[in-house]
């Protein structure tokens, strides 16, 4: 009970000591009057109000004691014998109700009050709870006290009798994360909903978060990003599962909700207090009422709330210091990130986002899963995000509050401490000289120093030389530095450029990435990036598009699709003009239309205004002058009179010109216009290295201009000349005969196959004449000819992929898809905004 | 009342690596980024070479690619990057409690040139 000192003088009535009451029995409080018990003890008589039923225990080690790693014992800070030995009165599980600021009282729940000289508020913070039907269920929880951890361990030994039960949490930050980690080693099946498109977006960059979602997904668990929760579902008054906005529903035992932290004001404000996000509070964390200091993730000091311990141990410190006279004042805190799951190793600190001037340095290791990137401006290392290798961490961050100037030892950052201030070593080439012979160059080949300076010295003077004479860096490319400097040291200055990289983040060419996607089954972008070791976090704009198109070629139906990562006429199905509107072409198959078509685009050009329709040399209309919100409803209109995207926009299949040929023409050899609409049929919807068109002439009069076409067919008496490679536009290329089929059948097959050879051999924005002069005609004919069943296996290939691609876009944006690319924000009217 | 910041709404409505529109009645309209290092920017909706609409290129790092002749702006300064020169407006943008809000004074201030 209290000590005597706490006691007032019987005769004069003056207390002997200062009367500190706390609210909150958590880190920031408890630290608090540690660190002011450690300048002056005798100064106050302390009395701590908890909510929690306990003593004062390190709450980020809750995780550690889902995951069964920790017992409650374990975490303790502050025991029993702490606040009796410091004469330190606790009032726990009993929460303060309400602050008197007049009578200088606080009253507890159970109508206890107690009086103060100062008054010190850490009540921390409060779970958000997504305000969804069935948030109140029992089974939901959030994950902030031991009480919680307590229900989420039921959950998981009821789950035991049937399986394992199943486990929902909601959020994908780092809270979320570790609550799904320890109820998977509690034996339960884990979703987690998050709803932005990266795991702890506010730490992580997409690179980082692409590898932690690997990670967890490979140890068993389901991870849902961009995942909307609509409602929790319920059975019997308890939770049975969540479904999202997108209709999935995932089934549920427990639902734990960990979206975000509120810092915990209410008190403060109902006590008039000034309070904006967190109790607002200055540098020696002393309210708008001098009597009343806070400390914790409450406040907010200079305009910012933390989340995390490290600040709230520099704000102790300060408010210690102004509490017994001798103030210093806090400044704000620099924070760091580690994510405690066992075996993964995951750093973020700083700034990451890239600013101007600032310069990103990455090193990529697919053979470790490493990832890190260093972030460098004005010559001071201004944040750090480090994945799968995190030794350096404290280091990095060290440097980073110290804001020292890095540029000495800026060569060897990205390899560490022992690296970069290994003096000599700092210098690649000199490292490189230094290694021996035998020193293991590239580790997926198994290619050493020695046989690598062999193969230079025996002719292969370019990176590319290297590679293909002894595979050295070959394969994952993250030893190509090392051979690049091997080669500047053996020929001085005689290394010879290579063929062009696929552009700048990357030392691989566009084949070298190809051939890599498809032998190590590589399936998303982030996951190419790692893999090949780009040098940049998130690409360009121009390896972006290439490789979401290579992608899509390699894995038709599996691959999905990245929007922001096409240019624009292709992320909103319309040509952009030089004024920001669009133009819109319908297809018109084979150039064959009829009125009910003229009449819907006829009331589309009257309806939206549009002023110009023009015939286009593909013999279809194009539309002009529409604006990106209107688009949809023209699609529909056009939708609704039969006629989808003509992919006008498209580095894909254009038109399909047509003669009218045998049905009409006194000169037709074959039905020249019906087999253009077959062809159109048979390839419209797919997406190529570029823009791609077809023509059909019903004689070598050759009115459809065939032999400009990127494949052009002229009908002839005994069957069908086939040609490829043609070209109008600024260099005009007339096409090269590719060969003479008997059939239709043939025709068709023959144009799927090469189709299909030239999506998966061309490089991106390469078009068949440049790419037909690059590889040389005879090799197309040997792709095409030299295995007999070669045409049959690449248009099997070609229609396969058609089944995925044949997919109108219009009709998916007019039934609602990625509608917020063509709606506004909202409206900015002088004094309102209008959603 | 009047704040000094316009809140235009949560930052989910832009997904990363895309830009939305916002129409100033009586002024320009402005463009509002979301990189994938999770950073918001505001810039006029108009790329300083031929006024292409910025809101419709590649994000890439704090840089937008124009749509139309692929300038490169810095999302952060509106500086043209490289060897093109100009500049185009940026609007003070802060993100607090997951909502978006712009300066009022530089939104409303932009009118038409
Ligand atoms: C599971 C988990 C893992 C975490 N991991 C990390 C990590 O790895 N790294 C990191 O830096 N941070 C981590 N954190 C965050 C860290 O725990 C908090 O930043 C820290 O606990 C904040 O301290 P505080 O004193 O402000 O709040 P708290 O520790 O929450 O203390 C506030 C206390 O006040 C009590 N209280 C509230 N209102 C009243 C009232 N009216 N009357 C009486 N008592 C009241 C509450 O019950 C609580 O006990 C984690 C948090 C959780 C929940
Ligand atoms: C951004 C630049 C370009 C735009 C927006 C554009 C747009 C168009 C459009 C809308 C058509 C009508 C085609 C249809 O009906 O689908 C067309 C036709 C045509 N374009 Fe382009 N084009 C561009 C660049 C080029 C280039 C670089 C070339 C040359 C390589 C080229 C050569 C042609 C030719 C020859 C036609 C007539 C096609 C035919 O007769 O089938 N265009 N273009
Ligand atoms: S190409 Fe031959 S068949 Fe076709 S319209 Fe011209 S002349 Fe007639
Ligand atoms: S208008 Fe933007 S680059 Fe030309």
């Amino acid at each position: 009970m209290n000590a005597p000192m706490n006691m007032k003088d019987a005769r004069s009535g003056q207390p002997l000591a200062e009367r500190l009451v706390v609210i909150g029995n958590g880190m920031a409080g408890c630290r608090a009057v540690e660190e002011v018990l450690a300048r002056d003890p005798g100064r106050y008589a302390v009395t701590i109000f908890g909510a929690e039923p306990r003593v004062n225990y390190n709450r980020i080690m809750l995780s550690p004691v889902l995951a069964g790693e920790k017992a409650f014992d374990d975490i303790v800070i502050n025991g029993p014998e702490w606040y009796s030995d410091n004469a330190i009165t606790l009032v726990s599980g009993d929460p303060v109700v309400a602050i008197d600021r007049t009578a200088r009282t606080v009253t507890a729940k159970s109508g206890r009050v107690e009086p103060y000289d100062r008054l010190l508020i850490a009540t921390g913070s409060d779970p958000f709870i997504i305000p969804v039907p069935g948030h109140d269920l029992s089974g939901v929880v959030t994950f902030r006290d031991l009480d919680d951890v307590d229900k989420m361990l039921a959950a998981a030994e009821a789950g035991k009798a049937n399986g394992g039960g199943n486990a929902v949490v909601i959020g994908g930050g780092l809270l979320g994360l570790e609550a799904a980690h320890g109820l998977a080693l509690r034996g339960m099946q884990v979703t987690v909903v998050h709803l932005m498109p990266t795991l702890m977006e506010r730490q992580l960059d997409e690179a980082a978060g692409y590898l932690l979602k690997t990670e967890l997904e490979r140890r068993g668990q389901t991870i849902v990003t961009g995942g909307d929760t609509a409602a929790i579902l319920e059975r019997g008054g308890h939770v049975a599962g969540v479904r999202l906005k997108d209709g999935r529903e995932f089934p549920a035992d427990i639902v734990v909700m960990a979206v975000g932290i509120r810092p915990a004001t209410a008190l403060a404000k109902a006590a008039g207090l000034e309070v904006e996000r967190g109790i607002v509070v200055d540098d020696h964390m002393v309210t708008s009422d001098p009597a009343i200091i806070a400390v914790g993730e409450c406040v907010q000091h200079r305009g910012t709330c933390y989340g995390l311990v490290a600040p709230l141990w520099d704000m102790c410190r300060a408010l210690a210091d102004a509490a017994t006279g001798t103030p210093s004042g806090y400044e704000g805190s620099v924070t760091s990130t580690k994510l405690k799951v066992s075996g993964i190793d995951l750093f973020s600190a700083g700034d990451f986002s890239g600013d101007d001037g600032a310069e990103d340095i990455v090193m990529r290791d697919a053979s470790r899963g490493v990832y890190k990137r260093v972030i460098v401006k004005d010559g001071k290392l201004v944040g750090a995000v480090l994945y799968g290798d995190t030794a350096d961490g404290s280091w990095y961050f060290d440097l980073l509050k110290k804001g020292e100037d890095i540029s000495a030892i800026r060569e060897g950052l990205i390899f560490g401490q022992a690296f970069a201030q290994g003096g000599a070593l700092a210098d690649p080439n000199a490292a490189v000289a230094a290694l021996s012979d035998d020193a293991e160059v590239c580790g997926c080949n198994g290619v050493s120093k020695g046989k690598v300076v062999g193969c230079i010295m025996g002719g292969a003077h370019s990176l590319d030389g290297v590679r293909s004479a002894c595979k050295a860096s070959a394969s994952c490319g993250s030893c190509t530095g090392l051979v690049e400097s091997l080669l500047a040291l053996t020929l001085g200055g005689a290394v010879e450029s290579g063929p062009r990289t696929l552009c700048k983040c990357t030392s691989f060419t566009h084949d070298d990435v190809r051939r890599n996607i498809v032998d190590k089954q590589l399936k998303a972008i982030p996951q190419v990036m790692q893999e090949l070791h780009w040098t940049t976090p998130h690409g360009c704009a121009s390896c972006r598009p290439a490789l979401n198109y290579y992608l899509l070629c390699a894995w038709p139906g599996e691959y999905q699709d990245e929007q922001h990562s096409r240019f624009v006429n292709e992320r909103m199905h319309a040509n952009i003009q030089k004024d920001g509107t669009y133009s819109v072409v319908p297809r018109m198959w084979g150039g064959l239309t009829n009125p009910r078509e003229l009449r819907a685009i006829a009331d589309v050009v009257e309806k939206y205004n549009a002023p110009m329709v023009k015939v286009t040399g593909g013999q279809r209309l194009d539309i002009f002058g529409i604006r990106k919100e209107d688009l949809p409803a023209v699609w529909a209109d056009l939708n609704d009179a039969g006629m989808v995207s003509g992919h006008a926009y498209g580095k894909s299949l254009r038109t399909v010109k047509t003669c009218v040929g045998s049905e009409w023409c006194r000169f037709g050899t074959q039905d020249s216009t019906g087999l253009g609409v077959k062809l159109e049929r048979m390839t419209w919807g797919s997406w190529m290295p570029h823009k791609f068109k077809i023509a059909v002439s019903g004689c070598p009069r050759n009115c459809a201009e065939a032999t400009i076409k990127d494949f052009g067919v002229v009908c002839v008496d005994s069957g069908y000349e086939l040609h490829v490679g043609g070209n109008g536009g600024i260099k005009v290329r007339a096409t090269d005969l590719l060969c003479k089929v008997e059939t239709e059948q043939e025709a068709m097959d023959v144009c799927a196959a090469f189709i299909q050879l030239y999506r998966e051999q061309a490089h991106y924005l390469e078009r068949t004449a440049p790419w037909i002069e690059r590889v040389g005609l005879e090799h197309v004919k040997a792709g095409l000819f030299s295995d007999p069943a070669a045409v049959a296996t690449l248009a099997a290939r070609f229609r396969y992929s058609q089944q995925f691609m044949q997919d109108d876009p219009w009709a998916r944006r007019v039934a609602g898809e990625d509608a917020q690319l063509h709606q506004h924000l909202a409206e900015v009217r002088p004094m309102e905004i209008v959603a | 009342m009047i704040g000094e910041w316009l809140d235009i709404g949560p930052v989910d409505q832009i997904a990363p690596g895309n830009a939305r529109t916002l129409p100033v009645r009586g002024g320009e309209e402005i463009a509002v980024f979301h990189t994938l290092d999770n950073r918001f920017f505001a810039l006029v909706n108009k790329c300083p070479h031929k006024q292409g609409p910025l809101s419709q290129g590649i994000v890439h790092g704090n840089v937008v690619t124009c749509p139309l002749h692929s300038w490169n702006i810095s999302l952060k300064t509106g500086e043209a990057l490289g060897d093109d020169k100009g500049c185009v407006p940026t609007i003070p943008l802060k993100v607090d409690a997951g909502r978006i809000y712009l300066l009022r004074e530089a939104v409303v201030g932009k009118k038409a040139a």
